[in-house]
């Protein structure tokens, strides 16, 4: 079986390659040196078809395509752009942020989250992006998600979009910040989906009730196989949902131990075990460094569905280790025993092939990692 | 002829080219104007336009464009016949 890992980063991306069971593995790249790469993914559904996008400190975002493994890359002829507003100020896109595959009934669907908030959709693998204007012109959408300059320091973004693989009308997605949203109809119409989530950067409502929208997830999480099962890391602590039960998250996170805290941005999920989570918590006390508590690198593993947590972290430094790790930048692969891959913002690949239990590093010295992504292939 | 200098930023589209001259007729309407060029600039190079004017018709906030020793910031900005007009990576990020 072989292994590549795709790895975007803030100065272009990379690939590490293994052909001998994750024993050795070879960096290769750069390619679109200088490029912001703020997603790069694999197509589940086509052998060797990509999809990257391309930012920059100077230009606009633009998405490329390869259909040969990363070989070679064309420019999205019509890449997401908005289109004037229906209401408000004319809205631009600053960068692509987020690429998901359509469900796999349809080989051609991408969809595709931007900076600041806007869902698009691809239907001829890429090439060309159309808004999804159930969301993006939603009479609700200012109030859902504040203005273009509001949110993350480095703008609001719209990520985790998620199809669900029962039922490719059924989507979901997460606004950093504004809250997750569920579309039941392919995206012509959304509600929130935050129940049950706290909100400690709002003030109290007087009458008790909690905020519709509004949150701050920072990663969902969807089952592949069980897809009522949805976790997810947010600015206000790690939730789990079983949607067939309802729609109330529970707040797991109080499960990990008090001095690490709950706070974070990546959560992976087993491939085939919907109750095997790992998360990478970080520190979001005081000026919310986020940085390994204590400079103490750890992976958080459950194999419960978040009621107890065990601390992983053999292999990592034991201390003065101060990593950022993006929501793009864990990734698991599906081999017998899961491979679990997560990329630091100074530019570390790390991966554990016995579920979490040690650490290895594959590269050390690349760019700002943003986004981390397996392929495996026979 | 319109002399037209393009940033290293380009190269991945323009082929390295650096530097050109246009000869572009003025509409019968009106004069030519700054949006005349970039028209012509994606003409020749598929996907250049959008890398550095947004969907609303402005010029990307780190991508400067002078007519002459001007700079400007709308894309109807006249341009002569005989106008130098450069288009830079301004200065930002690290």
């Amino acid at each position: 079986m072989k292994h590549r890992v795709l790895v975007g980063t803030r100065k272009g991306a990379w690939t590490i390659d293994s052909s001998n069971q994750r024993r050795d593995w070879r960096l290769q790249g750069p390619r679109h040196l200088g490029a912001v790469i703020s997603h790069y993914v694999a197509d589940p559904r086509r052998e060797g078809y990509q999809l990257m996008s391309v930012g920059s400190g100077h230009l606009g975002p633009s998405i490329f395509v390869s259909m040969d493994h990363g070989e070679n890359w064309v420019e999205a002829t019509k890449p997401p752009a908005f289109s004037p507003a229906p209401v408000g100020e004319p809205r631009t896109v600053d960068h692509v942020f987020w690429l998901t595959p359509g469900h796999a009934s349809e080989p051609d669907v991408w969809y595709a989250g931007t900076s600041p908030h806007g869902l698009f959709k691809s239907v001829d693998g890429g090439n060309h992006w159309d808004e999804v204007l159930g969301f993006n012109h939603h009479p609700d959408g200012f109030e859902w998600r504040g203005g273009d300059k509001d949110g993350t320091p480095d703008g609001p973004k719209l990520h985790s979009i998620l199809v669900d693989p029962a039922d490719k009308c059924h989507l979901l997605i997460g606004m950093s910040g504004g809250g997750i949203f569920e579309s039941f109809d392919e995206g012509t119409n959304w509600e929130p989906l935050n129940k049950g989530v706290a909100m400690d950067f709002y003030p109290p409502k007087e009458d008790g009730s909690e905020y519709a929208f509004g949150h701050d997830p920072h990663c969902l999480v969807m089952h592949p196989e069980f897809s009522n099962r949805l976790y997810h890391q947010n600015h206000c602590g790690l939730y789990a949902l079983d949607r067939a039960k309802g729609d109330r998250w529970s707040r797991i996170g109080d499960n990990l131990p008090r001095e690490v805290g709950d706070i974070g941005f990546p959560i992976v999920v087993h491939p085939r075990d919907p109750e095997t989570i790992w998360v990478f918590p970080m520190d979001g006390s005081g000026q919310w460094p986020r940085v390994c508590p204590q400079g103490k690198p750890a992976v958080y593993r459950s194999r419960d569905g978040g009621q107890t947590f065990e601390r992983q972290c053999q292999g990592f430094p034991a201390e003065q280790a101060w990593w950022t790790v993006k929501r793009q930048c864990m990734a698991v692969d599906n081999d017998e025993q899961v491979g679990v891959y997560i990329g630091t913002a100074n530019g570390e690949l790390w991966a554990s092939f016995d579920e979490g239990d040690t650490w290895q590093i594959l590269a050390r010295d690349l760019p700002q990692i943003y986004s981390v992504e397996v392929v495996t292939s026979p | 002829m319109i002399r037209v200098v393009l940033p290293s930023q380009l190269d991945d589209y323009t082929g390295g080219q650096r530097e050109l001259a246009l000869e572009l007729p003025a509409p019968t309407d009106r004069g030519l104007v700054l949006a005349d060029v970039i028209e012509e600039l994606e003409r020749r190079y598929r996907g250049v336009a959008f890398r550095v004017v947004d969907e609303q018709g402005g010029i990307r906030r780190h991508i400067a464009m002078f007519v002459g020793e001007s700079m400007v910031r709308s894309l109807q900005a006249p341009v002569a016949a005989d106008d130098r007009v450069q288009i830079v990576g301004a200065l930002s990020g690290g």
